[in-house]
């Protein structure tokens, strides 16, 4: 036992929390078959923490200790709540092994991938998904959560409820799926990463402060994906992608928190130790001949990176790029990332033509389209209509410096 | 867990049930379906039902029994059977389900039996 600071047991305790709050979750909610249960039996024990440690002192195992208690929490809650007899025998077994994990003081195993793949089942309402990871894994609550995805935070905490219940309810699979499946659903878990990442992305730099960013949050989750399934390039190459777009991150605004486009920004502002790792992790996917989404648009993120050591950048490789990534997961955003490099490449004519060939009701809505179309029928002279895509493009636009930067090219020309 | 397996049928399923063409092939992709059930060891019961047109619904309302003619719900797809099983979670429950001849042409539904 350590001595028994208070400072020092509350920093333990959070640091006990951040570290292997997923993995103690996952660890009680595979063997209880119940998130919600394992997350409640958690959080009694890191209260009983927050009392136990300042006067006893820090455990020298400190996740064996909240281990010990949250177990013994959930076999409480079993025997007092409205549990379904058929949940008890479940429970013993998570209470025995438990024990016995805690008498060999053994690590207990890490178990966070099941619980990924339980988070991102194709049972589970997609929209649900992040956030649920975001819950279960990392420990965020329901209000942090619900500020990123701007709903209220009560509707957020019943949401969350709710899917916790169909998980136990359904009866939801506690395992990482086999070889053959695996493929197919580690896409969910991934998008549902990525769209935890998005949800910070679009708030640069705090701009809104109601909308926190959850970047970090989606890094993490990356690597841990990363470190556990290493044999899945996919997992890289979304590691890689999130990493090029944090390390750009600090040059996407100038002094005076204006918008900079990722062609005028400063390349000594982007964070090249991050690059790096940007570049290592997707060399390591590529190793495996296994080309997909993330790898293609983590690629294009590379390619756009070389700017900052070569000085120009390679627009007609961009636009092989998007081409690869447009056959493989046809997005409009992919696509009209291809118009705009195939306008660099090859003229704004050929740009406009991408751009007009894509469906209208895809486009309708979509910001970047106008943002891009207006920029390169501008630069054809169709003034007319280069203002009436700006405009459309202002309205769609959710960030205030992007409005600002563009009402400005609008005025300008 | 017991799941029950409910089974959505369009209007060329339930055709195809008498039509001189198709019903072989219909009724034994579900004579091999439920065979597979059973060898499997989880089938715990189930029946297919007679077509939409023949059933009655009934609602009590102020004390007034209403009966009408055909399916509760007009929908494009309608309740042709039900098979119950017993399997360990939902996973091999959506397994068994995406086997059903019905989840290639209309829909199956998995739920979780109550436990009572």
């Amino acid at each position: 036992m350590n001595t028994g600071d208070p400072h020092d047991a509350h920093r333990a305790a959070e640091l006990a929390a951040r570290a292997s709050y997923g993995r103690l979750v996952a660890y009680l909610a595979r063997r209880s078959r119940d998130v919600a249960a394992a997350e409640d039996a958690l959080s009694d024990a890191f209260v009983a923490a927050l009392a136990a440690w300042p006067r006893d002192g820090v455990p020298d195992k400190p996740e064996a200790w909240l281990l010990a208690v949250a177990r013994r929490r959930l076999l409480d809650a079993g025997r007092h709540a409205t549990v379904a007899a058929r949940a008890l025998p479940a429970l013993h077994a998570v209470i025995d092994e438990a024990d016995g994990a805690a008498a060999r003081e053994l690590a207990f195993p890490d178990e966070r991938l099941a619980l990924l793949f339980v988070c991102a089942h194709p049972a589970i309402d997609e929209g649900m998904r992040t956030p649920l990871m975001l819950q279960t894994v990392l420990g965020l609550d329901a209000a942090r959560i619900a500020a990123a995805f701007v709903v209220p935070a009560a509707t957020m905490g019943q949401r969350l409820v709710r899917v916790k219940t169909k998980i136990r309810d359904a009866g939801i699979r506690f395992e990482v799926p086999d070889p053959r499946e695996l493929p197919a659903r580690l896409e969910p878990v991934l998008e549902a990463i990525y769209a935890a990442y998005g949800s910070g992305w679009e708030d640069v730099a705090g701009a809104e402060a109601r909308r926190a960013g959850l970047a970090d949050e989606a890094i993490w989750l990356g690597r841990l994906v990363t470190r556990l399934l290493p044999n899945e390039p996919e997992g890289q190459g979304l590691l890689a992608l999130m990493l090029h777009c944090e390390a750009r991150r600090p040059a996407r605004r100038d002094v005076t928190g204006g918008y900079v486009p990722l062609s005028r920004q400063a390349v000594a502002r982007w964070n090249w130790p991050m690059i790096e790792e940007a570049e290592r992790t997707l060399l390591v996917a590529a190793h495996a001949g296994l080309p997909g989404r993330f790898q293609l648009e983590a690629a294009i993120q590379s390619a756009h990176a070389q700017r900052g050591r070569t000085g120009r950048t390679d627009w007609d490789a961009i636009a092989l790029l998007y081409e690869g990534l447009v056959r493989i997961a046809p997005t409009v955003g992919a696509s009209v990332g291809q118009a705009a490099a195939l306008a660099e490449a090859r003229g704004a004519g050929a740009g406009l033509a991408a751009l007009d060939a894509m469906p209208p009701a895809a486009i309708a809505s979509y910001q970047p389209y106008w943002a891009l179309r207006a920029h390169l029928l501008a630069m054809i002279g169709r003034a007319d209509e280069a203002a009436r895509a700006y405009t459309r493009a202002i309205g769609l636009s959710e960030d205030e410096a992007v409005r600002t930067f563009l009402a400005g090219k609008e005025g300008a020309r | 867990m017991k799941y029950t397996i409910l089974v959505y049928e369009n209007a060329t399923d339930f055709s195809s049930r008498t039509d001189e063409r198709r019903k072989e092939a219909y009724w034994g992709a579900y004579r091999a379906y439920t065979q597979a059930l059973q060898t499997a060891g989880v089938m715990v019961g189930g029946a297919g039902l007679q077509p939409p047109p023949v059933g009655t619904t009934v609602r009590q309302r102020d004390g007034k029994r209403q009966v009408q003619d055909g399916p509760y719900a007009e929908t494009k797809e309608q309740l042709g059977g039900f098979y119950q099983i017993d399997v360990p979670d939902l996973d091999t429950a959506l397994d068994w389900a995406s086997r059903c001849p019905a989840a290639s042409t209309g829909a199956v539904e998995v739920r979780p039996n109550l436990v009572m």
